[in-house]
């Protein structure tokens, strides 16, 4: 699917603002999250006080307002995740990469995220890595896969800088 | 497709299409679901249905894209019928042998079929396999007939004869009825009568009124409602349209979490097929019934399975809890009577309606009846998506179905109901799979996640872990949730680093009595559950920590010490390498040495060494070590 713009997103929702959530969501699909001046944009088009769309957005976890990598990873914290070892995997790429959940890499190609449950909890651990799903995770797995990831994105990362 | 305008045409276009498949004499049933996807099943897909087309069988072999079939650790899986031959763990490089053997000249290829860990034998059909022998699949049976994203394959099942039913011939009052007469409990965790919400629902006063289906599967550890509206939306849809036309509604949403984006994009195709056949919109099938659904999207907030806050977030607004002192069904969203169900309830109206409440009434216990699907995970041999009549003891679950432990380690309890649940020590595994026996033992069927434990997992960490994720995800709107789970958590968290002092075991119980008599919501008022049960049954692993200064199962971080057992160290270099705080030293082939003030204890040594040589040690005052885990 192309990108949409701004616009695009908010066409037929304008002045509804029972659709501030769906708004916020398909922005932050589009952009990678949400910046100050699309929650600015929104908050006018759908006729929502900034204060409350700021009040969404930031009480919903799914909602970045700050910039992302050019690759998320996101553990699954769920139960099932939980009792297979999901937390070597967070200490793996935390430690790896030197950023807390949440965070982006000085260089700009990873940020890490944790979610409650991804719902494929019988192949646990799990670790999703961008929109693809990896399944019995381990912290050697996690560790090859952040090289490669790395390694393959060499020349964008230039790109990522100069942008 | 064109509008269907009454239910003579629907049944037309039924017979049509069954019309049109007659000459297919193979259906190849390839999942399709998050989990199988996970472990690559598009490529599964592509290749076939190219091999398929190679070999000119397009037309005579259909290849169905299914939902979750549940049995996701044996992904990606096929089935092929005739014959119900189920190969596991297929490759793309399978598809050639699949169809030139399998699909073309019948022959079974041995090497994809699924292996039984617990008696080693091979296995032919799905219907043999024992993870789905013992079960009593309803629900989930219905997964492996459809495309989810084709209409026509919903409708050559026999969809929407239901709704056809109710609406030739059934009074709402008598939908309510039959309903009522199912016992039908929801399936979302509160095992609320459905039957009686419908009926206030009908009886409340205005014309204005909403139904919900309830997709915002929170609870970590249960991904049936996954499974079952990303696999068989209309089904969803179906038993929506039955609510609504029982109490009024014009208007439904599902609400459904954005984590789970397969079961977002196949609500949203349904939804657009149903509306293209008339289904959904004004005047469905030529009745005087109308109604229409849209899809609604979470945003990541646990406390949003709660009803209000779950209403509260489709209006667009931040997902807090309010107090039900007027219940949902009067005051719901936008302040109208609103009927909320959850996935796999909605899931149950349409075989009620068709094959009659004494059907349903038929499986299940005094209090508890049907089926229910569990998620069955955590350390046991088969982990997936369990169907079974509800009655069934947990031991039948736990070893008939899931085959028992893995890796030889005993299991020693099994948490069932996700954080608002508990945890059941192995002397209970013969209480049965119920609503009210299991509240009483502490715990419940809540959503059913069933997460099998066995001797490596503390429960001390446990209720922590809970408590950790309860405390993330709790509003903050309340005093008691807000504090109280703060208060508890710190309480655990002393006691897991070696701190805690008997006299807290007391206060938690007190606090945990509290916060459960007093929050606001569900999630507050459940939240205790954890530590209520493994104080109940696992008292002795507390005091362990808490006299002892141990963690009887080597979790907990502040009360142990990793060390390499240079009997075991071959020194390979994994652990070396493995170690991103450069803790570990030792050259090639000499035994590796941890240093204990650089490590973190993260454990990742440990799980990576083959030779099991990084040894869990508990931390002696006077240095010296005992081995805890061997």
């Amino acid at each position: 699917m192309p990108p949409q713009t701004l616009e695009q997103i908010m066409g037929g929702r304008r002045s509804q603002p029972n659709q501030l959530i769906e708004v916020l969501q398909d922005i932050q699909k589009t952009y990678g999250y949400i910046s100050k001046e699309a929650m600015q944009a929104v908050s006018q088009g759908l006729g929502v006080p900034l204060i409350e769309a700021y009040g969404v957005a930031s009480f919903y976890k799914a909602f970045r307002l700050k910039p992302s990598g050019k690759n998320v990873l996101t553990m699954c914290m769920g139960t099932a995740c939980h009792v297979r070892g999901a937390r070597l995997l967070l200490d793996q790429a935390t430690g790896q990469l030197g950023v807390k959940p949440g965070e982006m890499t000085t260089d700009g190609l990873f940020t890490i995220e944790h979610v409650n449950c991804m719902g494929a909890c019988a192949l646990g651990p799990i670790v999703k890595e961008n929109g693809s799903y990896h399944n019995h995770m381990s912290p050697a797995k996690l560790r090859k896969l952040i090289e490669t990831l790395r390694h393959k994105k060499t020349e964008d990362n230039q790109n990522v800088q100069t942008q | 497709m064109s509008r269907l305008n009454s239910t003579r045409e629907l049944e037309h276009l039924r017979e049509q299409l069954r019309e049109q498949r007659r000459n297919i004499t193979t259906t190849v049933m390839v999942c399709g679901g998050t989990g199988c996807q996970a472990s690559r099943s598009q490529t599964v897909i592509d290749a076939v249905r190219d091999e398929l087309s190679r070999q000119g069988l397009d037309t005579k072999v259909r290849l169905c894209v299914t939902g979750c079939h549940g049995f996701c650790e044996q992904g990606p899986v096929i089935i092929i019928e005739p014959g119900n031959i189920f190969y596991c763990h297929v490759t793309p490089e399978d598809a050639f042998e699949i169809v030139y053997q399998t699909v073309m000249r019948g022959e079974v290829i041995e090497r994809l079929l699924y292996t039984d860990p617990v008696s080693g034998e091979k296995i032919k059909t799905e219907s043999e396999i024992p993870f789905y022998r013992a079960q009593d699949r309803q629900i989930l049976s219905q997964n492996l007939m459809v495309d989810p994203c084709s209409i026509e394959d919903y409708i050559v099942g026999g969809g929407y004869s239901a709704l056809t039913r109710a609406l030739n011939g059934m009074a709402p009052d008598k939908i309510i009825k039959e309903i009522k007469a199912s016992g039908l409990r929801g399936r979302g965790g509160g095992g609320f009568p459905t039957g009686h919400k419908w009926s206030e629902c009908k009886e409340a006063p205005g014309d204005e009124k909403y139904v919900i289906c309830n997709a915002d599967e929170g609870d970590p550890g249960a991904y049936m409602d996954r499974c079952v509206l990303e696999g068989n939306p209309h089904l969803i849809l179906e038993g929506m349209m039955i609510g609504a036309w029982a109490v009024g509604s014009r208007k439904g949403y599902i609400y459904v979490r954005n984590e789970y984006p397969l079961a977002v994009e196949h609500s949203r195709i349904a939804v657009k097929q149903a509306r293209e056949l008339g289904l959904l919109g004004d005047n469905i099938l030529g009745s005087s019934f109308s109604f229409d659904v849209d899809i609604a999207r979470g945003g990541g907030a646990f406390v949003c399975g709660e009803s209000t806050a779950l209403m509260a977030s489709v209006e667009g607004k931040v997902g807090e809890p309010r107090a039900k002192d007027v219940h949902t069904v009067i005051d719901g969203l936008y302040h109208k009577p609103t009927v909320l169900n959850n996935v796999e309830t909605w899931a149950n109206i349409p075989g009620i309606i068709l094959k009659g409440s004494s059907w349903f009434t038929s499986k299940g216990t005094r209090g508890s009846k049907g089926t229910k699907i569990l998620a069955l995970t955590g350390h046991i041999k088969n982990t997936g998506l369990v169907e079974v009549a509800m009655g069934m003891p947990i031991h039948q679950v736990v070893f008939d179905i899931g085959g028992g432990a893995v890796n030889g380690n005993p299991i020693k309890a099994v948490q069932i109901g996700g954080p608002s649940g508990g945890c059941l020590p192995l002397d209970k595994f013969d209480l049965p799979i119920d609503f009210d026996v299991l509240s009483e033992a502490g715990s419940m069927v809540g959503s059913g996640g069933m997460v099998v434990m066995d001797g490596r997992t503390c429960m001390v960490d446990v209720a922590k872990y809970f408590l950790t994720f309860l405390q993330d995800e709790s509003c903050g709107k309340c005093v008691p949730c807000r504090l109280g789970i703060d208060r508890m958590l710190e309480i655990i968290t002393e006691i897991t680093e070696g701190r805690g002092k008997p006299e807290q075991l007391d206060l938690l119980e007190e606090l945990a009595d509290t916060v459960s008599q007093t929050a606001l919501c569900g999630l507050g008022k459940t939240a205790p559950n954890p530590v209520l049960t493994t104080l109940r049954y696992f008292r002795a692993e507390y005091e362990a920590h808490i006299n002892e200064k141990k963690c009887p199962a080597g979790v907990c971080k502040a009360l142990i010490t990793y060390w390499i057992d240079p009997d075991k160290c071959t020194g390979c270099g994994v652990c070396v390498q493995g170690c991103v705080y450069e803790a570990i030293t030792g050259g090639k082939k000499q035994v590796h040495v941890i240093d204990t003030q650089l490590c973190q204890k993260c454990g990742i040594c440990q799980s990576e060494c083959k030779f099991d040589a990084v040894q869990t040690v508990w931390k002696e005052r006077h240095q010296d070590v005992a081995i805890c885990q061997s």
